[in-house]
């Protein structure tokens, strides 16, 4: 048997190594991808749709078991692990791990519910510090000052960019290493998405964040480093102002600058 | 324009229509029910109704055995459909892999078509000597064996409606709570079945109100004495429930004799009792549930 080795990780928090992912229905939806994210940033994956942008998100927390995959193969190591390891621990992995989806999914519960039931599937009493740790994630994703009354409400009844940012806070309240973010802001107002990129250049301090952005400003916006997936293929990976003001490829020069997509 | 507002006018009309015939018809079988029922009251005097003997010729009203057989029968019949029910809803809808559910959710609806006089014939040959050899018992016609049948007769309704609202909560709820580390119980108990409360306490409502309305298959398997229930050895023993002896008794008694009456009184005690079912699981739905709550299931 041969002996599969971690890389040096060096400074990067998550190593993906030849990662490939197809469907059931015999679409192919990643192709021998490599990638290095880095700690404490914001890593950008933008790419026209159907590119494997989301694929790779969620397989990044094994969330993409659920899907109909057929096949996964190569490595993506966190922390010098490999989390595609059948025998890893996908549940601890996505409470290292979170993400939030493109529309905000609230639980059908309070607004305190969503944040300490994570909490409380991790087997963690209330011993007081359930309120703390509610007041610090809400703040940290912006939302504090605008529920804090109203902490007891059904988490329905807030408005969409606010039950987005609770899907965000609810992340963090689990205290998280990587935050993956699946076009956050799609469904969002310009205000409201103004806010949640605010909090996550605050976040990206202590973060990890990957980030599939919802359009190639927002990329440009956010991007500490971006990639640019398309069909499958990670066509390139460079610093975020190099890879919008002058790209290496022809094709990420066409998309950036509006030739399609 | 003029044409088009009497159309409107006319398709308004017949759907308030339709949705007030459903109350006038409940209505008109509450009075009818009243007026056959009521005069036992008077015919019949109380200590009687509420005594522990259920012997018309006789002149021996007591209708207690009567409801206590029912009950037994019926909170039996949920004890055990409940449970297997709704387990097997949250196999179906949760768990089961797709080809088992595409097989398993016609066939429970199948069972759930079979007629009822088929089940006692069943009950009767196969589940009574079972029950009778297996606990030494002096017959197998018994209270259990009503219980048995009737939560078999319930199942069906139960997993249908239940896997119904399961399956209508979205996957999105899922993944966010897998997301959150959960597991796939944990998701299940926290969050899939709170969301489809409504639907799941539905399905056990109808559940259980066919298992107070079934009549041909009791009668068949619990013996019919109108014994009263006293603890739970009474389960063991047979019992009557109100739907078996309106059905074995109305076709021989005389019309508007004191008998018909009762028999009369009893159907109403059977029509509040399934009202009181329905309030109660509207009650427990509709429980501090706000709007918006409401809105989402």
């Amino acid at each position: 048997m041969n002996e599969i080795v971690a890389p040096e990780t060096n400074d990067y928090k998550i190593v993906i190594e030849d990662l490939s992912v197809a469907y059931s229905d015999g679409t192919e939806s990643l192709r021998n991808i490599n990638l290095k994210i880095p700690a404490n940033s914001i890593t950008v994956l933008f790419g026209p749709a159907g590119g494997g942008k989301s694929t790779l998100l969620r397989t990044l927390n094994r969330l993409n078991d659920l899907a109909d995959v057929i096949e996964t193969s190569g490595h993506v190591w966190l922390d010098g692990k490999d989390v595609l390891d059948p025998e890893h621990d996908t549940i601890a992995l996505r409470r290292k791990v979170g993400i939030v989806f493109a529309r905000p999914i609230v639980l059908p519960m309070s607004i305190r519910q969503n944040l300490t039931y994570g909490l409380e599937l991790a087997g963690k009493k209330d011993n007081g510090e359930y309120q703390k740790i509610v007041e610090d994630s809400l703040i940290a994703a912006a939302l504090w000052e605008e529920v804090r009354g109203r902490l007891d409400d059904p988490a329905i009844s807030i408005s969409g960019g606010q039950q987005q940012r609770l899907c965000l806070a609810r992340v963090l309240a689990l205290q998280p290493e990587v935050i993956l973010l699946d076009e956050p802001t799609s469904g969002l107002d310009p205000i409201s998405t103004g806010k949640v990129e605010a909090s996550l250049y605050e976040l990206a301090k202590k973060y990890t964040i990957v980030l599939v952005p919802h359009s190639v400003q927002q990329a440009a916006r956010t991007a500490d480093r971006a990639a640019f997936f398309l069909g499958g293929e990670l066509i390139e990976y460079a610093e975020g102002k190099k890879i919008f003001t002058n790209p290496q490829d022809q094709r990420t020069e066409d998309y950036v600058e509006g030739r399609f997509g | 324009m003029k044409s088009n507002n009497w159309t409107e006018a006319i398709i308004t009309g017949l759907i308030k229509s339709a949705g007030y015939s459903a109350i006038l018809i409940v209505g008109i079988i509450f009075i009818f029910l009243f007026r056959e029922g009521s005069p036992a009251i008077v015919e019949v005097d109380l200590s009687s109704l509420f005594n522990l003997r259920w012997y018309p010729i006789e002149g021996y009203f007591g209708i207690l055995p009567l409801l206590g057989g029912t009950l037994l029968v019926t909170i039996g019949a949920g004890l055990i459909a409940v449970p297997f029910g709704l387990a097997t809803a949250i196999y179906i809808s949760e768990i089961a892999p797709r080809w088992a559910r595409e097989i398993l959710k016609p066939l429970v609806e199948v069972l759930g078509g079979i007629p009822s006089v088929l089940l006692g014939f069943i009950g009767i040959l196969v589940l009574a000597p079972f029950v009778r050899e297996f606990l030494h018992l002096p017959t197998g016609l018994t209270a259990l064996t009503g219980a048995i049948l009737l939560g078999g007769i319930a199942i069906p309704t139960i997993v249908s409606v239940s896997e119904d609202a399961l399956d209508a909560v979205p996957k999105t709820y899922r993944d966010a709570s897998l997301a959150l580390g959960a597991t796939r119980w944990q998701t299940i108990w926290r969050v899939t079945l709170p969301a489809a409360k409504s639907g799941v306490l539905t399905g056990i409502m109808l559940g259980v109100g066919r298992a107070i309305g079934e009549t041909m298959t009791v009668m068949m398997v619990t013996g019919n004495a109108p014994v009263m229930p006293r603890g739970i050895s009474a389960l063991f023993q047979p019992a009557r429930t109100m739907t078996a002896t309106i059905a074995a008794e109305m076709g021989e008694v005389a019309n508007g004799s004191v008998h018909y009456h009762v028999l009369f009184l009893i159907g109403i005690i059977l029509f509040l009792l399934s009202l009181i079912v329905n309030i109660a699981t509207a009650s427990v739905v509709f429980r501090q549930r706000k709007r918006a709550e409401r809105i989402l299931s």
